[in-house]
């Protein structure tokens, strides 16, 4: 019987990993048990975006049942040094606030108790005063001269600037037909996996050694920035990864600082550590992409092609550049010219902290920002020289000859053909259809529109890159940064069965499988005779800087490396056999669970008996042949090479390529988009697996569409991070997420083993422009801010607004200045009561504590300034707050100025207000008053959508009971009167 | 009237998967604690704890209910099923998790078993459903890897198999071209 | 994310549920779906003394007939009143607006009485009540007492009920014969908060309308029975009126075009769907 060849990479095989997730036997960081005596740890967190810490009182906190420490910063810098950072400047990068908090949401302090309801308990009395400092949300207002500074060791808070030119950009301007620019501010979101943060942090005194349970996805580089904050060598952090982790995209690179946090917890407390995130933590603290302010120029010939472009970027990486960050900035250097052919470049790339949440990973790093400046500017382009906008994208796309192609950045584009995926994506009809469904809704009225993307997706990240940020003198100093070290173990057990061993970390997206197939190709196995481990223990294992998994790194990297260390092996196997079956090595094939000589029937050996040879029978191994047990491959693709002195740098070894096409239609009355058709083109080179490779596609695209309309890490001006929750922060639904359609080309890497490119991350970078591409198409506008809310769209075609009927006050707009969240109102009131008496109540203490709703314990600081305990809320929501009251401008007894601010574990609260009295017929007074007030902290995180009526509300309870109290004798008369506009 | 006291332990019997459980739970104690802490049915997976992710989501009598939005001694007396009574034997998975691992319907599998409870109570009461009333109840939960597509082709195809028809040929594989 | 410590109470009787409302009213809530309160605690937003869990009090769990209204108990969740045989002809309204109520997994915990309790001002609910001026049925140790929806919802989150009080029913008035319902909402995704929702009911010679989301509270409007620009300028009176505000999700001015728009289109399809 001649054994068959059956190759199993490219089929979509049902995962290995599903029937244990699907029946619940998941292995999630948090469904593992702990050692008996594990405590449980909450994060208090900071309601300030800017402010002196004065004073931290742990003591009512830690004398509580169950909470065997309180952890606060001065205990963390005795024990831990800063971590360090991409950027060298003098900021000091502590995971939890020493002294100072940057950000709302900022660690505090750190309550390890018996359980976790006990841990938040104790959260509640622990009292911290806090000295409030002017903050900075906006990234270009934060680097102008006056901003308030972040971090008071740094000169400013533009903490990098750096100018690339490649080519001659300046002459490619001066001659240029036309010049057409676009300016983009790319909002914040996040990947916000469905599983939060998690560790689980032990210390042993004797040996110095922090063990650490972290549902971490690497990059490893980190483990070197944390084993240095933890003052420990690299061997004495080790460091373990569950076996499942539920989702990344890039996010749960930001547990690490929470590692430091939980390993010194684990320290103090003397035993093991257990923190799973909240939703809100994650949400307001873990990891946000960076929002980015672009300008991008184009210098363009009348035919619309580019000669040359002029990007100015400015990044906002939050309250601390923490590492590997900016890399967000310089994950695309390589490739700042997408799909095109643009020899002539300029860049100026800034870095500004602002008192925003730290940024990091996030699925499509960089791409989303870049593209979205770069495939808005193709539309411009067209629309400003009336061309045809895909007509403007294929005139300067890179011919399919000219590969590899080295852009004018450095990269080294490894394969493409994108003229013929552009064809192909239009083919069939599928454009025709696009231009005609359009055509129809606009014959009908309808506002239509179409959009086009074409972007280049970079995978397997150089290492080096970051190092761009350096100039080139200084990275000859700190020496050459480099490779994107891959590895792979491949094992044969004494019965003959195989295991692989990856460090690839990953969170779903089916990695086992995968080598499971590809392993199984080299050994002529059936795929489910494969083990594959995943978990990763930093200890034990075979790991290096690169490993885990981003930059879409698995498919090229890790599976290839996989490859290779299964070739390793099979190789060493066929001469053992070879040796056996006395034929020459290379006769030797692999199939169907044998060992043969190629052509001769009879000469076959089971798998197994020649796979455990080396265990048994290590005397016949043929000579040079050590043993065929186990062979650990380390693979780094020698195109990863360090930056140039002239700043280009081959940012990543694989270049896929994505076109999207989409048409919209836009309802104008409730700005609602409504995605017609979605056409996504991929080249990602040799498909491992197809089915997984579709659900990389449709996911990132359903991430890309909540970019595109509903995800927003949204801060008032003011710092107050205002979407904490999923009411506010909203992920894409079922109902949300259109089918696309999916097409592929293949043009294999000749840089990888497996011809593979990365796939995950493309449809973040390219579907938000393309549908933004599609509205301004329907809309006609030019001017498109992501992410497309209904208000926002419905402003780009409203027409004048019918005016408010004659009869009626016009009352001040709304600010519509994005970002100016401040809740502003009036009011009146009317109060049978003289000035005067009214007057006094607002002069007197007890008067007004009296006044002031659920107000107790008035301290009288002077006659004009007051403090008490008060405690608010509307309907169950109510809160305790510490208040402080002071009355100003006095104009008695006509006018004054109130204000008060209030501060609590629900978040903290300041306004002012302007009360006047004016006395009218029957000794009837009318008090009319206008208040401006600012919500923060955890109420202003949960609550938007409810603040400014809440504010209206409890502003209104505080007149109510004035009036109330001014004549008591009426209380129907007055209940009347405030029944209605409280 | 049982009134039970704060901070105090108090004793909470339902039925689990079929089986008689109980537990010792303080008032404040959710379900989603309950259920993975003490009685270790830890496929039931907590995402956000106020009731917006589903991914806590289980069955109380037979409807669907989130677990975070559950005080662990409202289960008193109840049937409760999580994903790990879904299977009709160890070794085995229903034909709703068959479809899931066929059509791809899952990534991380953090979601996952709400969203098979969801669709184990749905597909029982409607069981001849339509694609958007499927999106509908997916719509209840938050899956942040598979952009929905296959869950809903997973459970159009569980419902056809359910109702003994064949199960679809829908090829979900990508288009070469 | 974990509440702080609470008593429970499982009343098995309307009284010890009263009992407890009238000794510890303000520091009490009650429970019922817990789809609303849940959330409130386990951020602690809310962190009462006591929970009275009133879904176990005989006769909470049915929906009854009382005449031309359809009476809802504080046990009966909003999937069951969804799943009312005949709904659709015996309150269209509701047969409408219900499925825009959270999502199937709320729907099948959450009651109609505690939605009606916790005042959500965009709630799809409390909108129903004010737009068919159906009434709350108030019960504390002391009295039963009776208010139309307009009386009962005060503000934002706040309502008339007294803190010993506890809502014991609530009653949507059946359909008029010869008169069409509507209900149109835009949310940002099906299942959220809405906008703007809007609901109108119309008769041979009147239309009422009645929008959530805008105000603090549902408001409704009687009309005789407008057209053309008649209507058009009610609807924008009362989209002013109604003081809108910008929050995350939507500005006040496109919450005022809704108003605009959706009420029209609820009006028209409610004048159409008069029998």
């Amino acid at each position: 019987m001649r054994p068959e060849a059956i190759t199993w990479t490219g089929q979509s095989v049902e995962r290995v990993e599903d029937a244990a997730l699907l029946s619940g036997r998941g292995r999630f960081i948090d469904d593992l048990g702990v050692k008996p005596g594990t405590l449980h740890a909450a994060i208090l967190r900071s309601p300030h975006a800017h402010a002196d810490i004065l004073s931290i009182d742990i003591a009512a906190a830690a004398a509580m049942p169950g909470v065997a420490a309180v952890v606060v910063g001065a205990d963390l810098a005795k024990l831990t040094t800063p971590m360090l950072a991409g950027l060298k400047i003098a900021a000091e990068n502590w995971p939890m606030a020493v002294e100072r908090v940057r950000y709302v949401g900022e660690p505090v302090a750190i309550v390890v108790a018996m359980d976790r309801y006990l841990a938040e308990d104790a959260l509640d009395a622990i009292e911290i005063s806090y000295r409030t400092l002017p903050c900075v949300v906006e990234p270009l207002v934060s680097i102008a001269p006056d901003a308030p500074l972040l971090h008071e060791k740094t000169s400013g808070n533009l903490v990098s600037d750096r100018r690339f030119r490649y080519g001659d950009p300046e002459s490619a301007f001066a001659e240029a037909a036309h010049q057409i620019s676009v300016s983009i501010a790319y909002p914040r979101n996040t990947g916000s996996p469905m599983e939060t943060f998690g560790v689980v942090a032990e210390y042993d005194p004797h040996e110095g050694v922090y063990d650490v349970l972290a549902n971490f996805q690497g990059p490893f580089s980190i483990h070197a920035v944390l084993s240095r904050a933890l003052k420990v060598p690299g061997n004495r952090l080790r460091l373990r990864m569950p076996p499942d982790s539920g989702g990344s995209f890039g996010v749960k690179q930001g547990v690490a600082p929470y590692i430091i946090l939980m390993a010194v917890a684990a320290r103090i407390a003397g035993r093991p550590v257990k923190w799973i995130e909240d939703r809100l933590e994650h949400l307001g603290a873990a990891v946000a992409a960076t929002n980015r302010v672009t300008t991008l120029k184009a210098a363009v010939t009348s035919e619309g092609r580019i000669t040359a472009l002029d990007w100015d970027q400015v990044e906002d990486c939050g309250a601390y550049p923490r590492a590997p960050e900016p890399a967000t900035l310089y994950r695309m250097h390589g490739n700042m010219t997408g799909a095109y052919d643009v020899r002539h470049v300029a860049i100026r790339n800034r870095v500004a902290l602002t008192n925003k949440a730290p940024t990091g990973l996030v699925r499509g790093f960089g791409g989303p920002q870049v593209y979205y400046a770069l495939e808005r500017l193709m539309q411009r382009i067209a629309v400003e020289l009336k061309l045809d906008p895909l007509a403007v994208i294929r005139a300067n796309l890179i011919p399919g000859d000219a590969f590899p192609y080295r852009t004018a950045s450095g990269a080294l584009y490894d394969s493409g053909d994108y003229v013929r995926a552009i064809d192909l994506a239009a083919a069939d009809g599928r454009l025709a259809a696009l231009k005609r469904r359009r055509d129809e809704a606009r014959a009908e009225g309808h506002l239509y529109g179409i959009g086009f993307a074409a972007a280049v997706e970079p995978s397997v990240s150089n290492m080096g890159y970051i190092t761009t940020v350096l100039t080139a003198a200084e990275r000859a100093k700190a020496g050459p940064k480099n490779g994107a070290q891959a590895t792979a173990t491949v094992a044969i057990d004494p019965v003959g069965s195989v295991s692989v061993h990856v460090a690839s970390v990953p969170q779903g997206q089916g990695h086992r499988t995968v080598l499971a197939q590809v392993v199984a190709d080299a050994f002529g196995l059936p795929w489910q005779d494969i083990r594959i481990v995943t978990e990763l223990d930093t200890g034990r294992d075979a790991w290096s800087i690169a490993s885990g998994n981003y930059s879409s790194r698995f498919a090229a990297a890790v599976a290839g490396t996989a490859h290779l260390a299964a070739t390793r092996l099979r190789d060493k196997l066929a001469r053992i056999a070879a040796g056996q079956l006395d034929v020459p090595a290379e006769q030797i094939s692999f199939a169907g669970g044998a060992v043969f000589a190629k052509g001769v029937p009879e000469k076959t050996l089971p798998f197994g008996r020649v796979a455990a040879l080396s265990h048994w029978s290590p005397a016949l191994l043929p000579e040079g042949v050590d043993q065929a047990i186990r062979e650990t491959a380390f693979w780094t693709p020698p195109e990863l090479t360090a930056p140039t002195e002239f700043d280009e740098v081959n940012s990543s070894l694989c270049h896929g390529f994505i076109f999207d096409m989409a048409g919209v239609e836009v309802d104008p009355k409730s700005g609602k988009v409504r995605i017609d058709r979605y056409v996504t083109m991929h080249d990602c080179g040799t498909v491992l697996h197809p089915g997984m490779v579709h659900g990389q596609i449709r996911g990132g695209f359903a991430q890309a569409l909540g970019a595109t309309f509903y995800e927003e890490l949204a801060y008032a001006d003011d710092g107050a991070f205002l979407t904490g929750t999923f009411a506010d922060y909203l992920l894409p639904t079922a109902t949300e997420t259109p089918d696309i359609e999916i097409l592929h080309i293949e043009t294999p890497s000749p840089f990888t083993p497996l011809g593979a490119k990365g796939v995950g991350e493309g449809n973040c970078m390219s579907t938000p422009v393309c549908l933004a591409n599609a509205v301004a198409d329907a809309l006609g506008v030019s001017d498109i801010t992501l992410p497309m809310t209904p208000g926002r769209v419905a402003a780009l075609v409203a027409a004048e607004e019918p005016a408010p009927p004659a009869n009626r006050s016009n009352r001040p707009a709304a600010s519509t200045k994005a970002g100016d969240r401040t809740l502003r109102g009036e009011g009146q009131a009317k109060v049978a009561a003289p000035p005067e008496a009214i007057w006094t109540m607002l002069l007197d203490a007890d008067q007004l504590a009296a006044i002031i709703p659920g107000c107790h314990g008035v301290k009288k600081l002077s006659d004009t300034h007051f403090t008490a305990e008060v405690t608010l809320g509307i309907g169950p929501v109510k809160g305790r707050y510490k208040a402080e009251i002071k009355l100003s401008d006095l104009d008695q007894p006509k006018a004054a100025t109130l204000t008060g601010s209030v501060s609590g574990a629900l978040g903290t609260g300041g306004g002012a207000g302007r009360i006047t009295l004016t006395p009218g017929a029957d000794g009837i007074t009318t008090i009319a008053y206008t208040y401006e007030a600012a919500v923060g902290g955890k109420v202003a995180a949960i609550g938007g959508r409810l603040l400014d009526g809440a504010a209206k509300a409890i502003i209104g309870q505080f007149f109510a009971a004035l009036a109330r109290r001014a004549a008591p004798s009426r209380p129907g008369f007055f209940a009347r009167l405030f029944g209605r506009r409280a | 009237m049982p009134r039970l006291t704060a901070g105090a332990r108090h004793r909470v019997a339902f039925t689990l998967n079929g089986k008689p459980v109980s537990l010792d739970a303080e008032p404040r104690l959710l379900a989603t604690d309950a259920l993975r802490q003490q009685l270790g049915a830890t496929g039931t997976h907590v995402g956000c704890e106020h009731g917006a992710c589903g991914a806590c989501t289980i069955q109380i009598d037979g409807e669907p209910a989130r677990a975070c939005l559950t005080l662990a001694v409202q289960l008193e007396g109840r049937d409760v099923r999580t994903v790990e009574g879904l299977a009709p034997a160890a070794d085995r998975l229903s034909v709703l998790q068959a479809t899931f691992r066929r059509h791809h319907a899952l990534q991380c599998g953090f979601c996952t078993a709400g969203i098979l409870i969801s669709l184990d109570a749905f597909l029982r009461t409607s069981p001849n459903p339509d694609e958007q009333e499927l999106r509908e109840v997916v719509g209840g939960h938050l899956c942040r890897c598979t952009g929905y597509t296959a869950i809903v082709a997973a459970a159009l195809d569980a419902a056809a198999t359910l109702r003994g028809e064949p199960a679809s040929s829908v090829n979900r594989d990508p288009v070469h071209v | 994310m974990k509440p702080a410590a609470f008593d429970y109470v499982r009343a098995q009787h309307l009284d010890e549920a009263l009992d407890v409302l009238k000794q510890q009213g303000g520091e009490a809530r009650v429970i019922a779906g817990g789809q609303s309160l849940l959330p409130m605690l386990n951020m602690r937003l809310a962190k009462p003394a006591v929970l009275v869990d009133v879904m176990g009090i005989p006769g909470f769990g049915e929906i009854r007939r009382e005449g031309d209204a359809i009476v809802v108990p504080a046990g009966v969740r909003q999937a069951k009143l969804l799943a009312r045989l005949g709904l659709a002809t015996e309150q269209p309204l509701l047969a409408a607006a219900l499925p825009w109520v959270g999502h199937y997994q709320t729907r099948a915990r959450g009651t109609v009485c505690g939605s009606t309790a916790h005042a959500d001002p965009s709630a799809e609910i409390p909108l129903c009540l004010v737009a068919l001026d159906g009434e709350i049925r108030l019960r504390s140790r002391k009295k039963r007492r009776s208010l139309k929806a307009s009386e009962f919802f005060t503000g934002m989150m706040v309502t008339d009920k007294a803190e010993d009080e506890l809502i014991e029913a609530v009653a949507f008035p059946a359909a008029v014969k010869g008169a069409g319902y509507a209900f149109r909402e835009v949310a940002r995704r099906h299942g959220d908060f809405a906008i703007v929702a809007c609901a109108a009911m119309a008769t041979a010679d009147a239309i009422h309308v009645a929008v959530g989301a805008v105000a603090d509270r549902p408001e409704r409007r009687s009309y005789p029975l407008l057209e053309g620009s008649a209507l058009d300028d009610a609807l924008n009176a009362f989209a002013w009126e109604l003081d809108a505000r910008d929050d995350i999700h939507a500005t006040a001015r496109l919450r005022r075009d809704l108003v605009r728009s959706l009420g029209r289109e609820v009006i028209e399809e409610a004048l159409r769907c008069r029998a």
